[in-house]
């Protein structure tokens, strides 16, 4: 980790290593795979691998993959290390959108859910955007702390309203991230998730560019605001999708992209293979060690994610967050 | 040709650019000059499009910067505005690659590749290639971002006080590639400069702004004039040439009681 800024090996000779590393990572990844799909109470059969360890397997890799997309799109667009969709209000006010749209229309089938998931995170980076522009530029940890109130605000008012209407128990469901009921048929939106993400791939260029901050992104000749509003999208879908099928997963957004741009730099194209690699990977180990370490019982990934992304994130702090950023 | 047809810009009540209307010729090096608050790096950033005039039109090679697509602009026209902070860890190769971004969005050439190096030795930090922007000074970032615009290649270039963070050395360097740029490559030039000693060494024309208003324009030898200068900057002045180039002396206590004996 470069704490220090000692000389760097040219790029030539730099790169081939760096993807020999990715290699490792991407074989780590397959047999993460592979134990997921294996790992679990019944025995194996063919029914069992298709309607359970497989979709589970596939809404773990999607939703850690597609959240640490997220997080390094937030962190490009706002300029701030800190921010992700767990630390902007994103998910908290794809939450409140769930909550209003089962008051409103108790029935409403699930796209319909998903959409007002979508919108309602969409307001929220809306809401986000304007109130940290209010900051001054160098208040680096105000813009989370912002975020983190928002997030406050807008999450105990979801909860007053599920308090009133007798809908607490999905409002935790969402509050929480856990893969334990994902089976065939139920986790398919994640699948929007995906295409979000391959969204974000094929973009990736400009988000690093708007980066750059608005005057530079201008003069390169991109349409800064569209570049923000797209962002923003890509990253509601992906916030609001992931709540709806498996709660909130806070840490992955944030752990992720800042240990990847650390040893690969910010260039959005350069450091997806390792966000995606890395997103999924980790939090496929975080859902076998839920499923393991009280075996047969399970534990919410929530807290396994919890402790672990907080400890990591901990030890990145001490270790000079400024150096990276 | 760059014209600029009754442009307005204010701040909140403050009106910072007040009805300018002034041509700029193809080639050659173009100096904004005037006292702090004179509206020139505001004028400069309507002109790139950075900033939205309240009234008044621009066009850059006959393109209304206002209402051309980004892309099209950014190709024919480059600007480099004052702040070169990055949060975002970059290398200097990457920052000066998207130089080329206008021309290629984002799929760089064998030829792009080339410029990028080119862009590199000319502002002396092909070593610095692979170390990341927040890991070198600010004199070394400055001159990462003019390689990115020079790597834009376009036949217009604005450069807001391009000489800021730079020492003795890199700033003489910088206006000696400021020169060839526009001789050689035959690009349009405007630069706002604070040190208008280099304006008047490197600069065909000077244009001085004063509360928003330009007071006076021409080539070095009719703005590098005693009283016009001490009307612009409001301060006294003495003008003495060397080598065949005027320069503006201006230790204001002295130089408003010259000493006798």
């Amino acid at each position: 980790m470069s704490v220090s800024a000692p000389a760097r090996t040219p790029a030539t000779t730099g790169r081939a290593p760096r993807r020999a590393w990715l290699i490792v990572a991407i074989v780590g990844l397959v047999l993460l795979t592979a134990a997921s799909v294996m790992v679990g109470v019944a025995d194996q059969d063919w029914q069992i691998l298709t309607t359970s360890r497989l979709p589970r397997t596939a809404a773990v890799m999607l939703a850690g993959a597609s959240l640490a997309v997220a997080g390094l799109i937030m962190q490009l667009l706002t300029r701030n290390p800190f921010v992700e969709p767990a630390t902007a209000g994103t998910m908290e006010f794809a939450g409140l959108g769930l909550v209003l749209v089962m008051l409103t229309l108790p029935g409403a089938p699930i796209w319909l859910r998903m959409l007002a998931g979508t919108a309602a995170a969409l307001a929220g980076s809306a809401v986000f955007l304007r109130l940290i522009s209010r900051l001054s530029r160098g208040d680096i940890l105000g813009v989370p702390l912002v975020g983190l109130v928002l997030g406050g605000v807008v999450g105990a008012a979801s909860t007053f309203l599920a308090y009133r209407n007798d809908l607490v128990q999905s409002l935790n469901a969402w509050l929480t991230g856990d893969f334990s009921a994902v089976i065939s048929g139920r986790y398919e939106l994640l699948w929007l998730s995906g295409v979000a993400t391959v969204v974000a791939v094929v973009v990736a260029d400009r988000f690093t560019i708007a980066s750059l901050g608005h005057e530079v992104a201008t003069n390169l000749g991109l349409d800064h605001r569209r570049a923000m509003a797209l962002g923003m999208t890509i990253v509601s879908v992906i916030s609001a999708s992931t709540v709806v099928t498996v709660g909130m997963l806070p840490f992955i957004g944030l752990v992720v992209p800042n240990l990847v741009t650390r040893i690969v730099g910010g260039h959005a194209r350069r450091a997806l293979p390792w966000v995606l690699v890395l997103g999924a990977g980790a939090t496929l180990l975080c859902d076998l060690v839920a499923r393991t370490l009280r075996y047969p019982y399970e534990l919410p990934i929530g807290l396994v994610v919890g402790v672990a992304g907080g400890l990591v994130f901990l030890v990145m702090l001490l270790r000079g967050f400024d150096r990276a950023h | 040709m760059i014209s600029v047809q009754h442009v307005t810009t204010s701040y909140g009540r403050t009106v910072v650019v007040d009805d300018v209307s002034l041509t700029i010729a193809d080639g050659g090096v173009t100096a904004l000059v005037g006292p702090n608050g004179a509206g020139k790096s505001t004028l400069l950033k309507v002109i790139a499009r950075l900033l939205q005039a309240d009234a008044g039109v621009v066009t850059v090679a006959d393109l209304d910067v206002a209402r051309t697509a980004p892309e099209v602009l950014a190709r024919r026209l480059a600007v480099l505005a004052q702040d070169t902070q990055v949060p975002v860890r970059l290398t200097v190769r990457d920052l000066v690659t998207f130089g080329r971004f206008p021309h290629t969005r984002g799929r760089p050439t064998a030829e792009d590749h080339a410029l990028v190096e080119e862009a590199m030795a000319h502002l002396d930090i092909t070593d610095l290639a692979d170390r990341y922007l927040d890991e070198i000074s600010g004199g070394q970032r400055q001159r990462a971002f003019i390689a990115m615009v020079f790597a834009q290649d376009t036949d217009h270039l604005l450069l807001d006080e391009p000489l800021n963070n730079l020492d003795m050395r890199h700033g003489a360097q910088l206006m000696q590639i400021v020169r060839d740029a526009a001789d050689r490559r035959g690009t349009s030039i405007v630069l706002v400069v604070h040190d208008i000693n280099a304006a008047s060494v490197f600069a065909d024309h000077i244009i001085a702004l004063k509360d928003g208003r330009v007071v006076t324009q021409g080539p070095p030898q009719e703005v590098m004039v005693e009283d016009v200068l001490e009307s612009v900057f409001d301060v006294p002045v003495r003008v003495v040439e060397v080598d065949g180039y005027r320069h503006a002396i201006h230790l204001s206590g002295r130089l408003a009681r010259p000493r006798t004996g």
